[in-house]
């Protein structure tokens, strides 16, 4: 135990100092804010009914950028976007090692190979804790300044609505990030990992769901695909009928939130798991 | 403790059609340096990345410092450097090492004691990426030496430095084996594994052909006499030294103690003399008697085989060396 927590020490104080995580976390946090916040507040203030607030009432505009909103708004980027940015931090983190020799480097140190990887699932685990807790944060932030410059309350969200949503996006984003972890460790190679995972997070899951409509028993498989999952989990935070993610990109009702958690449980221990096995089992050349 | 720190029995590695490394069998003892020499793409890599447990041998067996090759336990008390040194490009040299120092539970002053050994204290805030592939090769082998262990592995570590960065790296690796460490260290440079070495196994092909201590691949000395008449040289030298001790050899100015190829030389025909396997000492003894007997000595001179001209004599008879030889690196071990 005290191997992998020395491994782990050692993946955060790398990836800590990585220009490139802090870059992936800040386009994320910045994507968030312009979808969420920005967006929908400049329709606001300024009465626009443009294609994607068309119909909406502005109080329900308004509505989405309080911090009341917070637990839905902050998992609504996740299935497409911040996803598709956590499996890029995955497949670069473990997919570099091969190109720059650091695996080889790091598994001879002597914590054994199941610990030493086993520390980089831990630390990038430990990063997508620390990347939910923050958009939380600054979402709540944010919502709250917004509120005061419109004299609204500020009502903060239940915190077991709020638990729901950090948990979703643990697990949304958990999951993207050992899709990554898989495919640099199938590739060997960050430019290929990153490529291929977008292909599929951005592409060929959105064509399967379409290609199901039309043959009958393709659709049980396309509706358990990791995407899906994702999109259904946090389309399920808003079984309730709140602020209306209704529309947005990524955000399905495919699944019901139960089943969706199971399968992204499912997808993201197994990704963790054969991505170890074949680190511990392959030939370092 | 036991006395051997590596051994290998017949291992193999083999890619599709092609033997990497072909029934290796080697042993490297407590304390020395061993000479891993070889040609590029011979094995050496392979051999040592196996002994690391990074690759799986595909036949035979090892053991390093007791334990299967790869296993934490030995590989902890294992510092290597293999093919080239792989860092955080991004992250300082003093950074690098600080990652890898907490793998090993060690703390900082380890990596500021490693960096000092390599003379990269002042270089140790910049970023590796912005090295020279000389300070690369340094930080490479400051890694190998944290946390002080029991056997280091050292593949080329002189590669890519200057010729003072390889003094400096040789006299390192000549303190380190002093300080009780085992070294085993990679080259294709002769004269490095020469100077250096306790021992040596020299690897071609994949295969192992030689391994012992650097004296004994050198073979005896031996004194060398161009005289004429050749013939009445001969049998004076054959009652000095004895008739087994003797030989007539061609082109015997080609190639002088140095292992210097003196090609004007074998060009101007004045190669043929007769090699005596004995001591030097043997010199003013031999001198004497062959200008009593009327010969008229052109040179004589000790000669000592370089590790160059055994290498090139255990390699060069194999027709496989020729072939592959005129094949330009299609068989370079990754």
């Amino acid at each position: 135990m005290s191997a992998l927590a020395a491994s782990t020490r050692a993946e955060l104080l790398r990836l800590r100092r990585w220009p490139v995580l802090w870059v992936l976390v800040g386009v994320w946090v910045a994507l968030n804010l312009t979808f969420v916040y920005v967006l929908n507040y400049v329709a606001y203030r300024t009465g626009d009914t443009s294609t994607a607030t068309e119909g909406v009432p502005p109080e329900e505009l308004l509505a989405e950028v309080l911090p009341a909103a917070v637990p839905l708004s902050m998992v609504q980027g996740m299935p497409v976007f911040g996803g598709a940015i956590l499996m890029i931090l995955g497949a670069l983190a473990v997919g570099s090692g091969y190109g720059w020799g650091t695996w080889k480097t790091v598994l001879t140190q002597g914590p054994g190979r199941v610990a030493s990887f086993g520390g980089a699932l831990v630390a990038l685990a430990l990063t997508v804790v620390g990347v939910v807790l923050a958009t939380a944060a600054i979402d709540l932030g944010v919502a709250s300044v917004l509120a005061a410059v419109e004299s609204q309350p500020v009502e903060m969200p239940p915190l077991g609505d709020l638990a729901e949503a950090v948990g979703a996006g643990l697990l949304v984003l958990g999951m993207w990030t050992a899709v990554g972890v898989l495919v640099g460790v199938l590739t060997k190679s960050p430019a290929l990992a990153v490529g291929l995972g977008l292909v599929w997070a951005l592409a060929v899951e959105n064509l399967l769901r379409g290609v199901s409509v039309l043959i009958g028993g393709l659709a049980v498989v396309t509706d358990h695909l990791p995407g899906t999952a994702a999109g259904s989990l946090a389309g399920a935070l808003d079984a309730g009928g709140g602020a209306g993610a209704d529309g947005t990109p990524g955000v399905l009702t495919v699944l019901d939130g139960g089943t969706a958690t199971g399968v992204l449980v499912a997808y993201l221990v197994g990704f963790a798991i054969v991505s170890l096995v074949l680190v511990r089992r392959r030939d370092l050349a | 403790m036991d006395e051997t720190v590596v051994t290998t029995h017949r291992l193999t590695k083999r890619y599709g059609d092609r033997l990497a490394v072909d029934s290796v069998s080697l042993t490297v003892r407590r304390g020395e340096v061993y000479g891993f020499l070889g040609p590029n793409g011979a094995g050496k890599t392979t051999t040592l990345r196996m002994l690391l447990g990074l690759i799986r041998p595909t036949g035979g067996r090892a053991a390093v410092l007791g334990a299967a090759p790869g296993a934490p336990s030995a590989v902890a008390r294992i510092g290597a450097l293999v093919e080239g040194p792989g860092f955080y490009p991004y992250l300082s040299g003093r950074d690098n090492l600080r990652v890898m120092a907490r793998y090993q539970h060690l703390d900082d002053r380890a990596t500021d004691a490693a960096l000092d050994r390599v003379d990269m204290t002042g270089r140790g805030r910049d970023r590796f990426g912005a090295y020279s592939l000389g300070m690369k090769q340094r930080l490479g082998v400051a890694s190998a030496l944290l946390g002080e262990p029991d056997l280091l592995i050292l593949d080329e570590p002189t590669n890519g430095l200057d010729p003072a960065g390889m003094a400096d790296m040789r006299s390192l690796v000549v303190a380190v084996a002093a300080g009780g460490q085992t070294v085993v260290l990679s080259s294709h440079l002769l004269a490095e594994v020469q100077e250096i070495c306790d021992r040596v196994g020299v690897i071609a092909d994949g295969r192992l052909l030689a391994e012992n201590t650097v004296s004994d691949l050198r073979g005896a000395t031996a004194v060398l006499v161009r005289a004429e008449p050749l013939d009445r040289a001969l049998a004076v030298a054959m009652r000095v030294a004895g008739d087994d001790a003797v030989e007539v050899v061609a082109g015997a100015g080609v190639i002088d103690g140095a292992g210097v190829i003196d090609g004007a030389g074998a060009r101007a025909g004045r190669g043929t003399g007769v090699r005596l396997t004995v001591a030097p000492s043997v010199v003013p003894v031999l001198t004497r008697e062959l200008v009593a007997h009327g010969v008229d000595v052109l040179e004589i001179r000790a000669v000592e085989r370089s590790l160059e001209e055994v290498f090139f004599e255990m390699t060069r008879p194999g027709a496989r060396a020729v072939q592959t030889s005129q094949m330009p690196e299609t068989l370079e071990v990754s």
